[in-house]
């Protein structure tokens, strides 16, 4: 018996396919069957109106901490996948730094089996670049990738080592993976907790300079040009590092990157305006507005090719402290869509291209399947409300974390229903449409 | 309160009001000070607890006999560690502390924004006593006290501060007060030490020492911590000396007659200010630790002095 | 009360307190403490009236009792607080305490308070324009220009012309709720 789910009457919008208009998404057999304006309705389909509504491609994080194994009390597999289809992400990329590191194939194992058992959105591991993330020597990429990495990342910290970086962009191409740079000299951040600036400096608060990441990016792209490496830029903050991307793009370089939704919306100006909330420490650290607007720009040319949250959860232990005290990180995959959705709103960002950023464009960097809805693909879909109002709610988060900046704001746009390889897997407030 | 002001954290939030109507009151808390009886009882009752997670020998005891004099009951708490390293975490030691009902809650932190943390989970008012790099208010007010005795006023007078502005919470609370009572900041040091964006504070910045003090009315020159030499902020205090430090002869060349010279201390003497300097006439160094205790009174009772809640009881 | 009435009830004053000096051999020893601010220009006018009878100038000093008040806790925000100058040495001296009214004696109460901190006095009288009664401590005026019999509710005003106010005058008025 097949399961068959016609959505109907929705705007869709896959940029993948060039498709943007009111259209009716058959999905059968876990993929998508047709996309057309007029379809027939089997007898026993699941019909979803989606009037009003957009329908997207699946949207896909590259870049999501899940924390287990190791700090289940933060996050797991299943409650950070829960949390991914409930903003519209059928797929997510998790980095290695949990405890332990993954870096070998146990760990990679793990990850899989307990996204199978949660069986919500797609969880794709990413392994270490360094063994141990120590900096010192590469981890098996080979078994890594056999085991179902799709990228390698030291995230979290940087590759300090330039002779490492270059080994691993070119040990890497044996395998076809991405290698995905937390970038920032460590001797330039030092002690710094936040942007350095006007902001920094009235607070008291140790500052890190953009170039703190760019000089990183720069180094990081000559290497890419050295070894013919695919290198990817995580979490881009700075105008010169965006700068430095349109540059190494031109000359035809294997470079990609990706922005957050937080370093696209928010600035130092905002860290001083809250009174030292530990709810916008993050690294890197949010910028100056002539930062945000270099990456918008980025973002909107294609410079930087697309939106990960680097989605962060810490539990209060980690941020109810002094700022100097408090860990890095914010949630983000239940906000990215609103976050985003603003930038739509005032002009800086096309619909279309929003769109592409969270679903063909990292689809393409990493090379995994999905990101559009062309006739074949894997049926991830996600139904997008852009009008719904509603209040991002502590209390009422999939996440177990709720370390967001947007904690208790009024947000516009929302998804409201989530397919996983044509099964219904999110259906926001539960009640059946 | 002092004007709106619940806590006493960083005078960027304070008005130009606010700032008078301590500066004001310190002026009679003086006066107490210069009595054969060197007490009043208008906080008796009250308490006051002196919450220090960083060595200050001056600061605290300042605030101590601020406390006493005002008839206070004065605890004072000090903790080598504070939750960047170890242990109970801030919020919780502050609450622990605030369940003994003091009405005060003195704080010192070398985390710039934990005063503030703190205020944020407690009920009684708060008053930083130095938070990293972020404020010092009351050293900002002592000094704006101790140039305003001084020169009568503050309007169209123009202030230098010499040394590290990066890493100091008296150059940033004097940043914010100086300017809201009419006077001009001129910054001075290497520009290893001038922070980020420092001059949107509405100040200049100099690196020529000469060209920062000539002319001033007051001259605050910071301490220089042993700590930040090879940080690799500056090549070593020879050079700090010779290039940003206050000798006699400088004074007398580059300082304008009558112009004051402050320091918070403690003083590297040698590095920053010469002896002769230190204990010359234009030092008004001893006024401010006098000034301080005044200042610091006038907090205290501003912000112990009774709250709307008891008032309806 | 109007302003003849006042300057007569104010050589009075003087005039008793100058004789009980006398009597008690302090008129050289005589002080004066105006309590801030009513008894402050009741007690300069005291003194220029004392110049005349005892043929010198005796010390008048100011106390502001913000700081003894014993209801900080009770008011919504601290009081202002004004200058205390008292620049003569207290010791030994006759201080002659000047309030303009007294009512529940808590000012006096805090005056003195205040007023032994800066030494020990021989004696302190208390000298008062207007005792309107509804005293609530054993406080008792030695010098009292009038006696008057005000209701609890009731306010007893004075506004004297150095405070820019116009002619002398003293008011018993409702009590702004």
């Amino acid at each position: 018996m097949s399961d068959v789910t016609i959505i109907e009457g929705g705007r869709v919008i896959d940029p993948a396919s060039g498709t943007d208009g009111v259209r009716a998404v058959v999905l059968k057999d876990g993929l998508v069957a047709d996309v057309a304006e007029r379809v027939e309705r089997p007898s026993g389909a699941r019909v979803v109106d989606a009037r009003g509504r957009w329908v997207t491609p699946g949207f896909i994080d590259l870049h999501v901490h899940l924390r287990e194994p190791g700090q289940e009390y933060k996050e797991t597999v299943a409650s950070g996948a829960r949390a991914a289809v409930a903003g519209g992400f059928t797929a997510v990329v998790c980095m290695p730094n949990t405890k332990p590191v993954n870096d070998t194939l146990a760990v990679t194992e793990l990850i899989l089996a307990r996204a199978a058992a949660a069986g919500l959105a797609r969880v794709y591991p990413c392994g270490c670049i360094s063994r141990g993330q120590a900096g010192e020597d590469l981890a098996e990429f080979g078994e890594l990738r056999a085991g179902g990495c799709v990228a390698v990342s030291d995230d979290g910290k940087p590759v300090m080592s330039p002779a490492l970086m270059r080994r691993a962009l070119e040990y890497a191409r044996a395998f076809s993976l991405p290698v995905a740079v937390h970038e920032e000299d460590l001797h330039l951040v030092g002690q710094g907790v936040m942007h350095e600036g006007a902001a920094s400096t009235r607070l008291g608060l140790k500052g890190i300079p953009g170039q703190a990441e760019e000089v990183m990016v720069l180094r990081d792209i000559a290497l890419a040009e050295l070894t013919g490496g695919r290198l990817h830029l995580q979490h881009v903050s700075a105008a010169g590092s965006v700068r430095a991307v349109r540059e190494a793009k031109r000359r035809g370089l294997q470079v990609t990157a990706e922005v957050t939704p937080h370093h696209l919306t928010l600035t130092d100006e905002d860290v001083a305006a809250s009174g030292y909330s530990t709810g916008l420490k993050m690294s890197p650290p949010l910028r100056s507005a002539e930062d945000v607007r270099a990456c918008v720009e980025g973002l909107a040319d294609g410079t930087i090719d697309c939106i990960a949250t680097d989605h962060a959860p810490h539990s209060s232990v980690e941020k109810d402290v002094e700022f100097d005290a408090a860990l890095n990180g914010v949630t983000g995959l239940e906000t990215a869509f609103p976050v985003c959705l603003a930038l739509v709103r005032r002009g800086a960002l096309g619909e279309r291209r929003l769109v592409e950023a969270l679903s063909a464009a990292p689809a393409r960097a990493f090379s995994l399947p999905g990101g559009t809805l062309a006739r074949g693909a894997p049926a991830d879909v996600a139904i997008l409300d852009p009008a719904a109002e509603w209040t991002f709610d502590a209390a009422a988060t999939h996440s177990r974390s709720s370390n967001s900046p947007w904690k208790g704001r009024r947000l516009t746009g929302r998804c409201t229903h989530t397919f996983v390889g044509g099964r219904l897997v999110h259906q926001a407030g539960g009640e059946a449409r | 309160m002092i004007g709106r002001q619940k806590h006493c954290i960083a005078l960027e939030d304070f008005s130009r009001e606010e700032i008078l109507q301590v500066l004001d009151l310190a002026v009679s808390m003086k006066e107490v000070l210069r009595r054969p009886i060197k007490k009043v009882p208008s906080l008796r009752g009250k308490s006051v607890v002196n919450l220090f997670f960083e060595a200050s020998t001056r600061t605290r005891s300042s605030f101590e006999i601020a406390a006493k004099t005002l008839s206070a009951d004065c605890l004072n708490w000090t903790s080598a560690s504070s939750s960047v390293t170890k242990g109970e975490t801030l919020i919780d030691t502050a609450r622990n502390l605030e369940a003994m009902r003091p009405d005060v809650l003195v704080i010192r932190h070398s985390a710039g924004g934990a005063p503030r943390l703190v205020a944020d989970h407690v009920g009684c008012a708060v008053v930083s006593a130095g938070d990293g790099a972020h404020e010092h208010p009351s050293q900002g007010l002592l000094d704006c006290f101790t140039v305003r005795e001084r020169l009568g006023t503050l309007e169209g007078k123009t202030l230098a501060i010499v040394g590290d502005v990066s890493h100091s919470r008296v150059a940033r609370s004097d940043l914010h007060a100086f300017p809201k009572l009419g006077a001009r900041v001129r910054l001075c040091g290497p520009p290893t030490m001038m922070p980020s964006g420092v001059e949107k504070l509405g100040c200049t910045v100099h690196t020529d020492l000469r060209a920062a003090v000539e002319g001033a009315d007051a001259v605050i020159m910071l301490r220089i911590q042993h700590e930040r030499i090879g940080d690799p902020l500056i090549p070593n205090t020879r050079e700090y000396s010779k290039l940003w430090g206050l000798n006699a002869r400088k004074a007398a060349d580059w300082l304008k007659p009558g112009a004051l010279v402050l320091h918070p201390g403690p003083i590297n003497r040698g590095v920053e200010l010469s002896p002769e300097v230190a204990d010359g006439p234009a030092s008004v160094i001893l006024d401010q630790v006098q000034n301080g205790v005044a200042v610091r009174m006038a907090i205290l009772y501003l912000l112990a002095g009774g709250d709307a809640a008891e008032a309806k009881a | 009360m109007d302003a003849e009435q006042i300057e007569r009830a104010v050589g009075r004053l003087a005039q008793e307190i100058a004789d009980r000096a006398r009597a008690a051999g302090a008129a050289d020893a005589l002080a004066i403490v105006g309590i801030r601010r009513g008894g402050v220009h009741l007690a300069a006018r005291l003194r220029l009236a004392l110049t005349r009878l005892l043929g010198h100038e005796p010390p008048v000093g100011t106390l502001d009792i913000a700081l003894y008040r014993d209801d900080l806790s009770a008011r919504g925000v601290a009081p202002v607080v004004g200058p205390t100058d008292i620049r003569f040495p207290v010791q030994g001296k006759t201080i002659v305490l000047v309030d303009d009214v007294l009512y529940t004696g808590r000012t006096v109460r805090a005056a003195l308070d205040e007023l032994v901190d800066f030494g020990r006095p021989r004696r302190v009288w208390l000298a008062v324009l207007v005792d309107r009664g509804g005293h609530e401590l054993p406080i008792a005026a030695d010098f009292a220009g009038a006696h008057l019999q005000v209701a609890d509710g009731q306010d007893v005003q004075v506004r004297l012309h150095e405070d820019g106010q116009g002619a002398d005058v003293v008011l018993t008025t409702g009590r702004v709720p």
